[in-house]
């Protein structure tokens, strides 16, 4: 065998090899999302039998049905549910956006006492578990009367969320030269109109990302919501997949179904910016 | 159109000062370049200029107007950036147009000046596109073009050509300087390269360590630097410096190793017996015999042996050794030279240099 040859076959090997290395991690990424979305149109049969049954007899939308169907048979306040995660989530990433936008820009272009502290400060923020926070956090807005409202979860997910966009949102402005701002301000911007119409739009791809992340992180919050969540008023879907259990019996069919319910708008969102990321910007203002 | 006059500007950060109260006057279309080596505050000076930078203190005009409290926007001026800081989310014409639409201008008129400079810098084909799709080059220009859209009164350039390669960089220059002669405008043009500092400028200013060291004509600073920081700076290959003492009876200069050379005519009332001098002469004015240009009144000769030659086509330098120390040589209508040749080389007496070992200051 000639050398070409021998490194042509090792070429082929190192594809294939990390084509399988890809479909095992996706598989291993992708099945339990799949599995959830495959029960939740199948009967509760099927998805207790042991050993698994693998490819579905029969597909229903039974589960659905129930789900919206009366609150004696099966029934939960989906739509309700739906809109209390909405309005929650949606509300405290703008709040958390915003945030993030001035504190981002304040730690990227400025200097000022105790920079580094209050950043270190921001991550250790992060390291403390939700559900440590649960308790603590049930106490204070028990005190303070925002235990089942909208208002008191959205300010947790802020506290939540805005370190974290500050972090990111920081590092999408470190990479915006700061002669951009400057050639604004020489062609005639002040400082307010140089971060809106120069630097803001040439962030804008990170910002939508750090939005992703915020909007994610509040949409699927479980820990905190089941504590200072109590009625319909403002339960969200990952508590509300909790109505599914029972003293004896989990319907697993319903929970599945209320889980893909949950995973639509996320997945919709994530696309719709995601094409937005990846078509707008190039940074090609600078020396590339 | 206006004259630019900085009076003893100065600038700290914190506690370091960078710029030691520079005084300088621009006249209204003229051409200055500051030159000098990275770290001499030449582009903390723009800046100042510019109003990206607060002065620490002293004064600014330009024109009759005071500008040390206006912000940039209210200045007047343009500048263009080393990298040069295109709005990557706007096409090239919308680049060029800015400006003008943050100034609430007719979309009429916008279009007529975007229309204009992408002429003058011919952009006309690039104007949909984004920065991003561009060359350095057509990058370049389209920074130029933005500046010349507005009609500043001084236009600011902060090492403008240093992202170019060679060849680029040489048509620049050259289209800047048509640009100047078109446009007419007042620039003040930051360089580290004394190429362009001395093909660009009606007048250069060498600053180092926040200082100026110098300014005039191109040709006068070439010609007669104020000191060995500036002898060495302009010119390339850059002079040739050697240490010596003027001898007992004031005629000679003696080198290190005491080979006597006359000292040139023009500068001998500005010495005295036994000063320690260096000096300095330029590779241009010492040639190979039959190799060389015509020389003055008062001339020198030496052997020269050659260590290293640079064959350039129209001349070689050559590098060789005089009194235990590197010096350069040129020769011009070039014969092939091999290592360890020696040549008989003559120096032009009447075009050396001489600078008081001490203060480094020419003594001419």
């Amino acid at each position: 065998m000639d050398i070409n040859q021998q490194h042509r076959f090792r070429k082929y090997g190192l594809k294939l090899a990390h084509f399988l290395a890809l479909f095992i991690a996706m598989s291993i990424i992708c099945l339990p999302g799949l599995w959830v979305v495959l029960n939740s149109f199948r009967p509760t049969v099927e998805i207790m039998a042991k050993p698994p049954v693998w490819i579905p007899e029969k597909l229903s939308l039974d589960h659905y049905r129930a789900m919206f169907g009366a609150v004696g048979e099966g029934g939960v306040p989906v739509v309700r549910y739906f809109m209390n995660s909405l309005v929650i989530s949606i509300t405290s990433t703008v709040i958390a956006i915003l945030i993030g936008i001035a504190g981002g820009y304040a730690f990227a272009r400025y200097r000022f006492r105790g920079k580094s502290a209050i950043f270190v400060g921001f991550m250790v923020t992060r390291a403390v578990p939700g559900v440590a926070l649960s308790l603590p956090l049930f106490i204070v807005f028990a005190k303070v009367g925002i235990i089942d409202t909208h208002f008191g979860l959205i300010l947790a997910y802020v506290a939540m969320n805005v370190p974290f966009s500050i972090w990111l949102i920081d590092g999408f402005f470190r990479q915006v030269p700061r002669e951009l701002a400057e050639a604004a301000e020489i062609d005639g911007c002040t400082r307010w109109q140089a971060f809106w119409k120069v630097e803001f739009p040439v962030a804008k791809a990170g910002i939508a990302s750090a939005a992703i992340f915020a909007f994610l992180t509040s949409w699927n919050e479980y820990a905190l919501a089941s504590q200072l969540t109590r009625s319909v008023f403002s339960k969200t879907m990952p508590v509300g997949l909790l109505d599914f259990t029972s003293e004896f019996t989990i319907n697993w069919g319903g929970m599945c179904a209320l889980a893909v319910l949950m995973i639509i708008p996320a997945l919709i969102l994530t696309f719709i910016v995601q094409k937005h990321l990846i078509s707008g910007l190039t940074f090609g203002g600078i020396k590339g | 159109m206006a004259s630019v006059s900085l009076s003893k500007i100065v600038k700290r950060y914190g506690k370091i000062e960078v710029v030691h109260g520079i005084d300088l006057d621009i006249a209204h279309n003229e051409f200055v370049v500051l030159v000098g080596p990275s770290g001499c505050g030449k582009s903390t000076t723009l800046r100042m200029i510019a109003g990206l930078e607060e002065l620490s203190s002293g004064d600014i005009h330009i024109g009759e107007q005071r500008v040390n409290d206006l912000p940039p926007r209210d200045r007047n001026i343009s500048m263009v950036f080393q990298n040069y800081a295109l709005y990557p989310h706007m096409t090239v014409a919308e680049n060029l147009g800015f400006s003008l639409k943050i100034a609430n201008r007719p979309e009429a008129e916008i279009d007529k000046a975007v229309a204009e400079a992408a002429e003058i810098l011919s952009l006309g084909e690039l104007l949909e596109r984004r920065p991003a799709e561009l060359s350095g080059g057509q990058r370049q220009r389209v920074a130029m073009g933005r500046a010349i859209v507005r009609h500043p009164d001084v236009f600011l350039f902060d090492e403008p050509l240093s992202n170019l390669d060679a060849k680029l960089r040489a048509q620049m220059r050259i289209e800047i300087k048509k640009l100047h002669q078109r446009i007419k405008t007042t620039i003040v043009y930051v360089t580290h390269d004394q190429v362009e500092a001395m093909t660009l400028a009606d007048r250069i200013v060498i600053m180092r360590d926040g200082h100026i060291e110098q300014q005039g004509t191109p040709l006068q600073v070439f010609e007669n630097p104020a000191n060995t920081f500036v002898a060495t700076f302009i010119g390339s290959p850059p002079m040739n410096l050697l240490p010596a003492t003027i001898s007992g009876d004031a005629r000679h200069i003696q080198l290190e190793d005491g080979t006597p050379l006359p000292v040139p005519e023009r500068l001998q009332s500005g010495v005295t017996a036994g000063q320690s001098v260096i000096f300095g002469f330029r590779a241009d004015n010492l040639m190979p015999e039959g190799h060389g240009l015509t020389l003055g009144s008062q001339t020198a000769s030496f052997d020269l042996l050659i260590n290293l030659s640079e064959p350039l086509g129209t001349e070689t330098v050559l590098f060789g050794e005089i009194a235990g120390r590197e010096i350069q040589a040129k020769m011009l209508n070039p014969r092939p030279v091999s290592m360890g040749e020696t040549l008989r080389c003559q120096l032009d007496m009447s075009r050396a240099h001489l600078f008081d070992a001490n203060t480094q200051l020419s003594l001419g």
